[in-house]
């Protein structure tokens, strides 16, 4: 029994390991192909990061991590939410008006800020979710189209109601919560509301695996007809999960704003990507928990570290694009392969016992 | 489940991809000299004069755009002073850490001539700056965040509104349909100046002229790297009259060029920031009326000239008609015939008889 164990470890351990290793081998061959060092890259790239590169891995991993269990709600029950992008810009649009418009102080501000997010995200993937069961709209599509009108709306509304300086237009600026500062002042601090990428992670795991809504969620994304006949109902699940996903979208920035941007402006403060970044890191980790938490941190890692390529080697940041890019392709085709490898190593191992069977008795 | 999974791996690959080639700059500049990769200056110069970190805007060298201009002040300082230098290049939807991080990776490495190109590095620069109160640091379009001056930093500015009036009478001249056309790349504070100024100038050379104008993209910074949409946007205003359209949408103005060259003979592009003339195709250059030019090598080399002689500049510079910062091109020559009145606004504008709106 034991044994059976260290292999099913092993096992799943086949798929991501081969996919970071052809992730490594194309960008080591793209490398080399414009004509730069690989050995150099290499070494930049896993050179100790200083302590304010940890800092901001951290904090990205946090944010990173948020965005991909959001895209994993939404997998997990076979939908596809590739507008987290709209509904986190929109959502942490809303909460730094909110928040500047400093109708609360200290503890309930924030914690109304972050309500607001949560509610303008989900009424946004919402709206994707209504159109899905009323009309049959694709949230593939619908979610795309919100995208765009997302991003026109906040920059139309920055525009009217924004403080204007400089070149710029932003929320009015609120007071930052005091984060945790492991070094130095000047290298950062981990922002307090990274504790919110931790929640969702636990809350994530215990919805899936300890109600009866996860259960569902899970059914439903497995099999329609299999969830509808052991009693769910479909509508019912598609708007919950999209508006679920979307509430989560919701918080992806809200670490960075209380932490370190203190308002809310385009091209500037504001991050923009990260709801594409958690979409391909939800694959990455194969909508689990902790295969997640990996991949965010690798995604963080090579992100941050990506910085540093200008200055020891010839080859363009842009690099770690085709790094996270590749990691991802490579991931799903390697689980493919293993899950086949794997399915006739069973038959076998049954066709074994089988014979076995059948000769024990003779 | 599964095809969904592979469905999306491609699509969250496509993205990632598409991010990487979305260029866009904040500047809504465009043309100038592109360097060959091969010939970087901070490969070679190992100098022992200023040594200077420029630090680039979304789209980095190669965007024959702003950041481009900034590449060319640092190529002459660099040669000039005996230099060296470091660059380091901003990628679309990093957070603000990674221009700090960037900042800082470059003062740490001896940098003490740190240019951020873009308003993008004004918040950056400032929390960086009190680390190192020996670097100077200036950002071209930056501003001061705060209400605590910076004793080590320069604001470096342009009045693009200056320039835009004068290429606005050049348009409003040049017209016989009485309608002109002007293109943004996104719709903010900065490009609204360039439209404000070029309408004031229209009008002010026709009263009664007509101009069209529309946005590529609200808020997105994308709108500065879109050619299709540059192009959508001034074939709708070449199809409701205009003959003559002015562009400041960064690399999208390329589109800009290719919609008056569609439209036919008769029909004019304005462009923006370098003598676009200059780097246009043979087939856009006979409808590329002139420039307004928007120097941004000019303040890089300025900036570094100052650090080198031991008298940094610091808090605001503006460069404008008065010090040759903006102005308009006259490559091509179609524009010879108007040049004595351009320049008698010009005179006007120096003078500040004519003061120009910066908002529209």
């Amino acid at each position: 029994m034991r044994t059976f164990n260290l292999k099913a470890i092993g096992l799943s351990l086949v798929a991501p390991a081969i996919a970071i290793v052809v992730s490594l081998l194309v960008t080591t061959l793209v490398i080399a192909a414009v004509g730069s060092s690989p050995s150099d890259f290499w070494s930049t790239m896993f050179e100790v990061p200083k302590p304010r590169s940890r800092i901001d891995i951290i904090n990205q991993t946090g944010m990173i991590y948020i965005a991909a269990v959001a895209a994993a709600i939404g997998f997990r029950m076979g939908l596809f939410n590739i507008g987290l992008e709209g509904q986190y810009t929109l959502a942490s649009y809303a909460a730094a008006a909110f928040a500047g418009g400093a109708y609360l102080s200290g503890f309930a501000n924030v914690a109304v800020t972050l309500l607001i997010a949560i509610a303008v995200g989900a009424a946004w993937s919402g709206i994707a979710g209504v159109l899905r069961t009323t009309r049959g709209v694709s949230e593939v599509i619908s979610t795309i189209m919100l995208n765009s009108i997302a991003i026109t709306l906040v920059g139309y509304l920055l525009n009217r109601y924004g403080v204007h300086e400089g070149n710029t237009v932003r929320t009015t600026k609120i007071d930052l919560v005091t984060g945790f500062s492991p070094y130095e002042d000047r290298d950062g601090q981990i922002w307090t509301l990274t504790i919110i990428a931790v929640l969702v992670g636990v809350g994530f795991w215990l919805l899936l695996n300890k109600t009866r809504f996860g259960f569902d969620l899970r059914a439903s994304g497995q099999s329609d007809s299999v969830a509808k006949a052991s009693g769910v109902n479909p509508t019912r699940m598609i708007i919950t999960a999209m508006a679920l996903s979307g509430g989560i979208a919701g918080l992806i920035w809200m670490p960075a704003l209380f932490g370190k941007a203190s308002s809310f402006g385009l091209g500037t403060s504001f991050q923009a990507g990260l709801g594409f970044l958690g979409i391909a890191v939800a694959l990455l980790g194969r909508n689990r928990p902790l295969g997640m938490l990996f991949g965010a941190v690798l995604f963080a890692f090579l992100s941050v570290k990506s910085n540093d390529l200008t200055f020891a080697t010839d080859v363009s940041p842009s690099i770690v694009q085709i790094t996270q890019g590749v990691a991802v392709l490579a991931v799903v085709i390697a689980y493919e392969v293993v899950r086949r490898w794997r399915a006739q190593l069973e038959q076998r191992a049954v066709g074994q016992d089988l014979v076995t069977a059948t000769e024990a008795p003779a | 489940m599964r095809r969904l999974t592979k469905l999306s791996a491609v699509a969250a690959v496509a993205a990632l991809a598409l991010a990487g080639c979305g260029s866009s700059d904040s500047g809504g500049s465009d043309g100038g000299s592109k360097p060959a990769a091969s010939k970087d200056v901070c490969k070679d110069a190992k100098g022992s004069g200023p040594k200077i970190g420029l630090a680039y805007d979304v789209g980095g060298r190669g965007d024959q755009s702003f950041n481009d201009s900034a590449y060319v002040g640092l190529k002459k300082a660099v040669t000039e002073f005996d230099g060296s230098c470091v660059e380091g290049e901003a990628t679309d939807g990093e957070p603000e850490s990674a221009r700090e991080d960037r900042l800082r990776n470059m003062a740490d490495a001896g940098a003490n001539a740190i240019v951020g190109v873009g308003f993008a590095y004004s918040d950056s620069v400032n929390a960086v700056a009190p680390d190192y109160p020996d670097v100077n640091f200036a950002i071209v379009d930056g501003f001061d965040p705060d209400t605590k001056p910076n004793d080590n930093v320069a604001y470096l500015t342009f009045a693009a509104n200056e320039g835009s009036y004068l290429v606005g009478v050049a348009a409003a001249e040049k017209s016989k349909s009485g309608t002109i056309g002007f293109v943004g790349g996104v719709h903010n504070d900065l490009i609204k100046g360039f439209e404000a100024g070029y309408v004031a100038g229209a009008k002010a050379a026709k009263p009664s002229i007509k101009v069209e104008v529309s946005y590529i993209q609200e808020s997105d910074l994308k709108g500065f790297g879109d050619p299709a949409g540059g192009k959508a946007a001034a074939t709708g205003e070449f199809d409701k009259g205009a003959d003559v359209v002015y562009h400041a949408s960064g690399a999208s103005g390329s589109g800009v060029f290719d919609a008056a060259v569609e439209a036919g003979d008769g029909k004019w592009a304005i462009g923006v920031d370098s003598d676009q003339y200059l780097t246009a195709t043979a087939a856009q250059k006979p409808h590329i009326l002139t420039s307004a030019l928007k120097r941004v090598d000019v303040a890089t080399y300025d900036f570094i000239k100052t650090v080198n002689a031991g008298k940094p500049a610091t808090s605001y510079t503006t460069y404008d008609l008065k010090n040759d910062g903006v102005g308009y091109s006259t490559a091509g020559g179609f524009i010879d015939d108007i040049k004595s009145d351009i320049d008698g606004y010009k005179a006007k504008i120096v003078s500040g008889d004519i003061k120009v709106p910066t908002k529209p």
